[in-house]
């Protein structure tokens, strides 16, 4: 052991000699976090607003009904804040530049249309570059047509028996509160804010990077001499490779503790339980270790090596939504980001963080130590052959 | 040298990778303070006797024994009379040399107290010591190769195995190295010693072992060496006067075996030539000969190479 660790030592020395190795254990996911946190963080907080325009060419009841009932509450929660376009020139200029994520067009005739019970049109001219405001305002253009639609058929059941009763009974129905109301659109698990999720998504991306530096540089040592060296030294062969893997060991977990702290206290992260976040780590770096051992062992060259682990890294950490949330579009792919450390590692976190308690980590950390068993043994079978010299 | 104790013995070493039998049977044994010289073209063999004379590689069949323990690539005790030179630089570059030693030298088993000495007398001869703390990578060529020497004599290995330690080194580092070697073997140490330079298995190596194609071909000092191909010296001395007298004067000596006259020099044909050289040279100046040049040509590890694998050395 005391071998284990010396050449354990020597790799830490190197590491952080080696500016690129900084880079990838700490600074690169600590500044690609703080980014896609930022970027990301109204839009998952709800406080994003977006700006839209408004082109009334009708100036009727349906019209004044769009702008007043369903508008305004938007303006009102924060969502949307209303610009009444002059022209329809104007709204669809507005749009074009960017002005407002989309423009409403309501046409001539359109409060009669409705009111004879004709079909008509809502337009709206949305910001090419603002494709998430376009849908939010397609969204609300879809729900006042529904409503429409729903009063239409509303009247259309009570069989009026005369024009007046009819415009009664509309109104009545616009009048009406709506008997099903939408509070929260999350499951009974709550979601990580956007700057942890990105914060953990960038956290386990880096990590399988940052453990290659332990591994696989058994591959390095060979092609440069050193490995023979040690292997000429009194020490067992598997020495070396426990040295190995405690460098990969030692310096993923410093370097995801490092990240947690960093994005806790500057990023304004929410973790969760330590102990809970600890477990998760401990279990993360050793299923990252085992895979890149893996690789590492398949591979023939240092540089074979590096380009097979970025592809494993990248494809599992896509697969796993290091990047964004595979697990919501369901069937294969969601089943597929399952097989993942890094979903299994999210998963964790979005449990401590519905405050489901520390016993709530448990099955993620037991699925991502199952997938470190199975890399891990097929690596250890294979490990001979790497560490010859 | 006690022969009867030997640091090293290899038994009928083999080994084959693939279809290419690298080492054939070779077996040598090298004594206490003994350089013993493995002499072979490149692909000869040298390099992977040495690695499982070092525990790097298996044998396929044969036996290495250090200091009388049998040694394999499991052995542990065994490993630690032995330093490694490999033929290349073998050292982490982003260490500096203080660091590489102590990193090794740890390896190795010395204690804090013991590493720290060794690591300043080490610097101290490999004549590092001012540079001692700054990164390998900083150094020249030269002085990396006395480093990578270096690591190999930190425990006091009894014996010291060099691969080629000169390869692609300029002159003035190669000729350091060899008085280094030659100082370590004064000093008691055994040297393993492979090369394909003829010249330096000539300087440093008290017995040779020729090897070509895996095989041991000869082993002996370089004069039982030269004595198996029973070459004689070559003496050519060139100068004004009867030439053909002077000739027939020298086949009078006991040790010349023949002479001639041949584009203006008498060319002889001399066992042990330097012995006799200024006796022959007084018999040609006897005979009225003026005397403006003589060449000795000796038998050299070349022939010998030349006579036992049927092509040059350096082919």
């Amino acid at each position: 052991m005391r071998s284990a660790l010396l050449i354990a030592g020597k790799d830490f020395r190197q590491r952080l000699r080696d500016r690129s190795a900084i880079l990838v254990a700490f600074v690169v996911p600590f500044v690609l976090a703080a980014i896609f946190g930022a970027t990301l963080h109204d839009v998952g907080s709800g406080r994003v607003t977006f700006s839209f325009g408004l082109v009334d060419l009708d100036g009727g009841q349906a019209a004044r009904t769009f702008s007043t009932q369903v508008l305004s509450p938007l303006e009102r929660t924060g969502l949307a804040r209303l610009r009444t376009e002059p022209s329809l020139e104007r709204g669809r200029a507005d749009a074009d530049d960017g002005t407002v994520a989309a423009t409403f067009v309501l046409p001539e005739s359109f409060s009669s249309a409705i009111g004879r019970g004709q079909s008509t049109q809502l337009t709206i001219l949305g910001d090419v570059d603002s494709p998430i405001g376009a849908l939010v305002a397609r969204s609300v253009a879809l729900g006042f047509a529904e409503r429409v639609d729903g009063m239409r058929i509303a009247v259309a059941a009570a069989r009026p028996t005369s024009a007046a009763e009819a415009r009664r009974l509309e109104a009545r129905a616009a009048a009406a509160p709506q008997t099903v109301t939408i509070t929260d659109v999350s499951t009974s698990r709550r979601e990580l804010d956007p700057g942890t999720y990105y914060a953990a998504g960038m956290a386990v991306f880096f990590l399988f990077f940052t453990v290659q530096f332990g591994v696989t540089s058994i591959l390095d040592e060979r092609r440069d001499g050193t490995l023979a060296r040690m292997l000429a030294a009194p020490i067992r062969r598997s020495t070396v490779i426990v040295g190995k893997l405690l460098t990969s060991l030692v310096l993923g977990i410093v370097s995801m503790s490092v990240l947690v702290a960093a994005t806790r206290f500057v990023l304004g992260a929410h973790w969760g339980n330590p102990l809970g976040v600890a477990i998760l780590i401990v279990s993360g770096v050793l299923a990252a270790t085992s895979v890149m051992a893996l690789v590492a062992t398949l591979a023939k060259t240092p540089d074979q090596a590096g380009a097979w682990s970025s592809m494993v890294a990248l494809v599992l950490a896509m697969l796993g939504g290091s990047f964004f949330s595979v697990a919501q579009a369901g069937g294969a792919i969601g089943a597929l980001s399952l097989l993942t450390p890094h979903a299994w590692f999210l998963r964790g976190l979005d449990d401590l963080a519905s405050d489901a308690g520390l016993g709530s980590v448990l099955g993620p950390a037991a699925a991502m130590l199952a997938f470190a068993a199975v890399t891990g043994s097929v690596a250890l079978t294979r490990m001979g052959k790497l560490i010859e010299p | 040298m006690c022969l009867n104790e030997p640091v090293l013995t290899c038994t009928d070493l083999q080994k084959r990778f693939g279809d290419v039998q690298a080492v054939n049977g070779i077996s040598f044994r090298i004594a206490p303070g003994e350089t013993y010289g493995l002499l072979g073209p490149n692909g000869a063999g040298k390099t992977t006797t040495i690695s499982m004379v070092c525990g790097l590689l298996e044998p396929d069949a044969g036996a290495v024994a250090v200091a009388g323990t049998p040694l394999t690539t499991r052995s542990v005790s065994a490993k630690a009379a032995i330093g490694y030179v490999p033929q290349d630089l073998a050292l982490y570059p982003d260490l500096s040399a203080a660091e590489n030693l102590r990193f090794f030298a740890r390896l190795y088993g010395l204690g804090p107290a013991d590493t720290s000495r060794r690591v300043a007398e080490v610097l101290d001869l490999i004549g590092l010591s001012e540079r001692g703390g700054d990164q390998a990578k900083t150094y020249s060529g030269g002085m990396r190769r006395r480093l990578n020497i270096g690591i190999g004599l930190l425990h006091r290995p009894r014996l010291l195995v060099l691969d080629e330690p000169t390869v692609g080194v300029d002159p003035q580092s190669r000729n350091a190295i060899l008085e280094s070697v030659v100082r370590l073997a004064q000093e008691g140490m055994a040297v393993l010693y492979t090369t394909h330079y003829m010249e330096e298995a000539e300087r440093l190596c008290d017995r040779i072992g020729i090897v070509d194609l895996g095989e041991l071909k000869a082993e002996g000092t370089r004069a039982e060496l030269v004595a198996l191909v029973g070459e004689h010296d070559r003496v050519r001395i060139q100068g004004v006067g009867d030439l053909e007298v002077g000739a027939r004067a020298c086949t009078l000596i006991s040790s010349v075996q023949a002479a001639s006259v041949r584009d203006g020099a008498i060319e002889l044909l001399v066992d042990h030539a330097r012995g006799v050289l200024v006796q022959l040279l007084e018999t040609v100046a006897a005979a009225s000969v003026d005397v403006d040049a003589v060449e000795v040509d000796e038998p050299d590890l070349e022939a010998v190479f030349l006579h036992l694998t049927g092509k040059a050395l350096r082919d």
